[in-house]
């Protein structure tokens, strides 16, 4: 994988909130950072609540962000844009869902699904050109061109996933959101999917943000990962490192829950809690540093020098 | 040996659909031993479902027993018939508990409905399952509807609804799928707890072989309905004579190497509505000989707790060694930091 330095995309102060009735509105992602490079696949982790695919919505522009900035290749996408950059944007990023047996219409045909993209920009001249490009897509996934005239329902979840993948290659995207593509698939068709994401990046020069919980799976195919925790980033490291030297005590709790293959390691193994209330910020409010680097981690002074500590 | 608590020989459960039929289960036998943890693992379709919903009376309306039986407490759970037959079986003897707690339990009806006991007693007993399944404040709790409840939470509940009649054996069809790492941990620990607790026999469904590894004594493998391979726990991963076993834990993430493809297993599951020639695992098998496409393999003994159902245990058959990245399997997890 060629990973560039190139910025391709960067979320800065990102802020996301619900708004629910007369209430005060639910804050879902607070103050958060990250560039993502040409090239690389970037991992966001957490658990469910987390924030991590408001964030995923808010990069596509499915939520609206409250706050903060959503830049691509610098230029600022999220707010009121031009209708040239917004074109541009929508067939650039691009979208996989979690969920195949819910994320493609039933009443339509897949070559409807994958040429949607197609016809809300109407990327192409004429009606031959837009059934080439389908059938592409669907080869580019391992489809057979013909499964263009069938619906959902005759396809097996792997293959509607791979519907999904090819729905969003046909727009020649350069940045993928994929929301935990793999998580409702067996282990089988897992390995099939992921490896199929990992030939397309090599082929296209994709990037990738792969959102998941899975940590097996992201430790696998990811080349960062950023940790969130309650809508804030506790930790950002190259995915090698972050896996040998966990610094924040929830990325700690995390790794130490991830179930091992093996009976005797995993009836073995010790699961550290976590405790929100450990952390003393009463005083010294945490700031997110980078400790060693390209390995960033949020807290405070004292926990700082901690984690520092422990690093040497 | 132990005398088995539930019995399955030779078990075949057909469907029909639009006219054609199909069949799920094909000959699986397996016994159940009181106390233990057996993980039943497979791809989906594999039947992993359909054999345990056969053991309380849940399949479809459009699938029956064809053949075989079930044995449990004397009796043939394969010929009994109607809710009425049932109900002495199902939530009382062989409970279940479903894969998803967001669908399991009815939106409309505060946690309180979902026991059955009526009364004051069906009360008391409701708050004192909550409070065994680790629910805070059982008796405001009680008075809540699910969508009150964490997905966490409403496993929880799910699994008291389970207990609520004391029942023998435990049926969990995917209990963590849904549910993040460190919630999983939790609702595992509650099922050992209650399996120490109440002498319970517990059976896993799941794919997630992190689980697996967790907490099952024992291990079935299960494809295209029937049952290839059998074993202790560690017999499974440690000493797998299957092909597809060994295809299963080649395909785990934590096996790969980063650049390089991941291994899957080729083509698909056979269809279910076509007959079987041979063994059902042969065209997607590479270590598949000859005989594997016509004559169907019969159980080889591994060991008096190990089986597998695969033609290369002849002792005609050529020597196969299995696949060396999984035969290493144990010191690739020992290297990993994942398990710092």
């Amino acid at each position: 994988m060629q990973v560039s330095k190139e910025v391709l995309m960067e979320v800065k102060n990102l802020r996301v909130e619900f708004k629910g009735g007369s209430k005060k509105p639910f804050v879902a992602v607070d103050d958060i950072s990250f560039k993502i490079y040409r090239g690389e696949t970037f991992g966001l982790v957490g658990e469910s609540g987390s924030g991590k695919t408001s964030i995923g919505r808010a990069m596509v522009r499915i939520n609206e962000a409250a706050g903060g900035e959503i830049l691509f290749k610098g230029q600022r996408i999220n707010g009121l844009i031009s209708k040239e950059l917004d074109r541009e944007v929508t067939q650039k990023i691009q979208m996989i869902f979690q969920d195949p047996m819910a994320s493609l219409n039933e009443r339509a045909k897949v070559d409807y699904i994958v040429a949607e993209g197609l016809y809300n920009t109407k990327a192409y001249q004429s009606e031959a050109e837009r059934k080439a490009m389908v059938s592409q897509a669907l080869l580019a996934v391992g489809l057979l061109p013909e499964f263009a005239s069938r619906f959902p329902h005759e396809f097996s979840g792997g293959q509607r996933q791979r519907i999904g993948v090819a729905r969003a290659l046909v727009m020649q995207p350069e940045f993928i959101i994929a929301d935990e593509p793999i998580s409702s698939l067996d282990v089988s068709i897992r390995a099939q999917v992921l490896n199929l994401l990992a030939e397309l990046q090599q082929q296209r020069n994709l990037t990738y943000m792969f959102i998941a919980h899975d940590l097996s799976v992201v430790r696998f195919i990811t080349d960062r990962v950023a940790v969130i925790n309650r809508g804030q980033l506790v930790e950002l490291a190259d995915t090698e490192d972050l896996f040998a030297n966990p610094l924040h005590p929830y990325t700690r709790s995390l790794l130490s829950a991830v179930p091992i293959p093996d009976p005797a390691l995993e009836q073995a193994k010790v699961i550290i809690p976590y405790d929100p209330q450990s952390h003393d910020y009463a005083v010294h409010k945490p700031s997110w540093v980078e400790v060693t680097p390209k390995h960033f981690v949020l807290g405070n002074a004292t926990e700082i020098q901690e984690y520092r500590q422990r690093l040497a | 040996m132990k005398q088995p608590l539930l019995s399955v020989a030779d078990l075949y459960i057909k469907f029909s659909l639009r006219g054609r039929v199909l069949t799920a289960i094909r000959g699986a036998s397996l016994d159940l031993y009181a106390g233990e943890t057996l993980a039943i693992v497979g791809e989906s379709g594999s039947g992993k479902t359909v054999l345990t919903k056969s053991f309380v009376g849940m399949l479809d309306a459009n699938g029956w027993v064809d053949a075989g039986f079930i044995r449990f407490a004397g009796q043939d759970l394969a010929k009994y018939r109607g809710d009425g037959q049932w109900r002495t079986i199902r939530g009382k003897k062989i409970a279940m508990v479903f894969q998803d707690p967001m669908t399991a339990l009815n939106p409309l009806r505060t946690v309180e409905l979902h026991t059955p006991l009526r009364g004051m007693a069906a009360k008391d007993r409701a708050i004192e399952l909550l409070s065994q399944v680790g629910i805070a404040l059982p008796e405001q709790r009680y008075h809540q509807y699910p969508h009150e409840f964490s997905g966490g939470m409403r496993q929880r509940v799910v699994i008291a609804i389970a207990m609520s009649c004391s029942p023998q054996i435990l049926i969990c069809d995917e209990p963590t799928t849904a549910l993040d790492v460190t919630i999983q941990a939790q609702i595992l620990d509650l099922i050992r707890r209650l399996q120490t607790e109440y002498n319970l026999t517990v059976i896993y469904i799941t794919h997630d072989l992190g689980v697996v590894a967790n907490v099952a004594s024992r291990v079935a493998v299960m494809y295209a309905g029937e049952i290839v391979e059998c074993g202790t726990s560690r017999e499974i991963f440690y000493n797998a004579q299957h092909p597809y076993t060994w295809a299963l834990l080649s395909s785990l993430p934590q096996l790969g190497i980063k650049g390089q493809p991941l291994f899957s297993i080729r083509g698909t599951p056979p269809n279910l509505f076509a007959e079987i020639k041979g063994d059902a695992y042969a065209p997607r098998n590479s270590y598949a000989l000859e005989i594997d496409f016509v004559k169907r393999p019969p159980c080889f003994q591994v060991s008096p707790t190990h089986y597998a159902r695969t033609w290369l245990l002849d002792p005609r058959a050529p020597k196969v060694e299995p696949p060396a990245t999984i035969k290493h399997l144990r010191a690739k997890f020992v290297e990993g930091a994942l398990c710092k």
